[in-house]
């Protein structure tokens, strides 16, 4: 069976970020995944353990003194000795903006073809091909790679994640990164942690410029709650100052492929619905009839989003 | 301070884009050709730090055809120096690895104290250039930056990931992509446009940079249009929608 690196992105404080799951899944469709992760000193164990229940059954970790401060020199040299290692036929990596940075600078290192923001890998006689979402989600575009290791870049959420490892072999690697980019302080993003993270979600709820205020904007994190989703938020409201920077869905900002993507007052400006396309139910509740989102929507609502909205979660938590 | 800024010309965002199926390139006769926009904040980043720093020279480079001179002429409009422009028939449908390795060469060739472009380009999307350039050029990369501070030898940056607002610091001379809380670029003058095409463009081939033309590494194996996404069912709130939209939910297990 051929292997497949995974790069799983870990915060400062050794928690491995959720874009991991659907990562391991799109690698599967290949080969073995073998999770590679650079850990704070310490972590190791802790990691294997998340790593393995995203379906790893193999990793290469390297315990990093400065993980936190260092910006992805760390990781590129991992991937580098993980290649080695393991003899991967492809090298996964989330389309993240550490992600990105990670894949750049490995393909250039070791003069390997790079294919960005796939949503889909598969091994097609024994050659890998990548299947990618282009122009807003209006193109389907699948690539192949002439020889080297490809490095691919998908697209969390994308592909489904698979099922926990029975156990994790666990090889450790020393590093010695050269220093560049350091991190001087760092914020966490995402408030809340009950909440799902966008990246991944299963179900999000975005809300736009209609919402009025950051104060109103609050109703579409009841919905969003009462679903069990994650909120997101059009270019619009995060300019308006409604919702952090974080949950921007949309050309600049996250792209997101959820099993439902339902909006409450979003226009659906060409920037926005490139970030969705590809939502599997798209629901759109807008006052505008002729609102772009309209056209790509499932299920169109027109109407006043505080009168339905406040209805419509007091009928979701009737249904549960 | 030498500052070069990367461009890149795409398919205007607001008309139709489509693909060639029999290439699998991007038609580019299927839409208006621009410069792209996110560069164009990069652009103004620069001509605001030369305001700043009060000695700079800005540097317009880019990849592309003769058409892509269009995209110079712009920004040279807007305020920069000179240009440099990567042109040869045998980089048509050049991938990500052959681009990095090009536009290295022809960023190699001066001292550069910075280099700023977007942090992705509106039509490939990809992303991932800019750290093949750092890489080859042993630079480092400071991506999606919100704020930037140039101050003696030492940039420091605040940068927006998917999970992290991030101060960061690098020594120069580094790679900074810009992300959309840059401010927009100026308006053009007239006087601006008159003196663009004045000033000098320096075409460059891949014989001028001691470059061979490689196969490219990724090729695209089909391309097609995506099923349209057809307008689904539309309801008019008279104070039912709600439940509407429950069932509807019901209906497909997500609730």
């Amino acid at each position: 069976m051929t292997s497949v690196l995974v790069l799983a992105e870990v915060a400062a404080d050794g928690t491995v970020r959720a874009t991991i799951d659907s990562l391991v899944g799109a690698a599967g469709a290949v080969g073995d995944p073998v999770a590679v992760a650079v850990a704070p000193p310490g972590h190791r164990d802790a990691i294997a353990e998340r790593l393995r229940a995203a379906g790893a059954s193999r990793a290469v970790v390297a315990e990093v003194a400065d993980a936190g401060v260092l910006v992805s020199a760390p990781q590129v040299d991992l991937l580098q000795a993980a290649v080695t290692l393991v003899e991967p036929v492809a090298v996964v990596v989330g389309h993240t903006v550490e992600g990105r940075e990670v894949a750049g600078r490995f393909a250039a290192r070791t003069d390997s073809a790079v294919a960005t923001d796939a949503i889909g890998i598969a091994l097609d006689d024994g050659a890998v091909r990548v299947t990618h979402s282009v122009f807003g989600g209006s193109w389907i575009v699948r690539s192949g790679v002439e020889g080297g290791v490809p490095v691919v870049t998908v697209r969390p959420g994308a592909t489904a994640p698979t099922a926990a490892a029975d156990a994790i072999d666990v090889e450790e690697v020393a590093l010695d990164p050269v220093d560049g980019v350091r991190a001087t302080d760092a914020r966490e993003l995402g408030g809340s942690s009950s909440r799902p993270d966008l990246r991944g979600a299963a179900k999000v709820v975005s809300g736009g410029r209609a919402l009025g205020s950051r104060e109103q904007f609050a109703l579409v994190d009841r919905l969003a709650d009462s679903l069990g989703a994650a909120v997101g938020a059009s270019r619009a409201a995060v300019d308006a100052g409604y919702a952090p920077q974080a949950l921007q869905v949309g050309q600049t900002g996250t792209t997101v492929a959820p099993d439902l993507y339902l909006s409450l007052g979003i226009s659906g400006a060409i920037q926005h619905l490139a970030g969705m396309r590809t939502s599997k139910t798209i629901v759109a509740i807008d006052r505008d009839p002729d609102a772009p989102i309209f056209e790509i929507a499932d299920l169109a609502v027109v109407g006043d989003l505080f009168q339905v909205v406040p209805k419509l979660i007091d009928a979701v938590e009737a249904r549960r | 301070m030498r500052i070069a800024v990367l461009r890149k010309q795409v398919p205007d965002t607001w008309g139709e884009r489509r693909m060639d199926p029999t290439t699998g390139r991007a038609d580019r006769d299927a839409s208006d050709a621009v410069a792209d926009e996110i560069d164009d904040r990069a652009l103004e980043l620069a001509l605001h730090l030369r305001e700043e720093l009060g000695d700079a020279e800005i540097v317009l480079v880019i990849m592309g055809p003769d058409a892509a001179e269009q995209a110079l002429r712009a920004g040279l409009a807007l305020g920069a120096d000179r240009a440099v422009h990567v042109v040869d028939d045998a980089l048509a449908g050049a991938d990500l690895l052959q681009t990095g390795r090009t536009l290295a060469a022809a960023l190699s060739r001066e001292a550069f104290d910075l280099v700023l472009t977007g942090v992705e380009s509106t039509d490939g999307r990809g992303g991932v250039l800019p750290a093949m350039l750092a890489e080859r050029l042993g630079l480092p990369l400071v991506s999606a930056a919100t704020s930037l501070e140039v101050s003696g030898g030492t940039l420091r940056a605040e940068r927006a990931t998917e999970f992290q607002a991030m101060g960061v610091e690098a020594p120069l001379p580094a790679i900074v992509t810009v992300t959309e809380r840059f401010p927009e670029a100026r308006i053009g003058s007239f006087r601006g446009i008159r003196q663009a095409k004045k000033k000098p463009v320096d075409r460059l081939s891949l014989a001028d940079l001691a470059l061979a033309p490689a196969p490219a590494a990724s090729v695209v194996v089909d391309a097609a249009a995506a099923p349209e996404r057809a307008a689904g069912a539309r309801i008019v709130d008279d104070g039912t929608a709600a439940d509407a939209i429950a069932d509807f939910l019901a209906d497909r297990n997500l609730i």
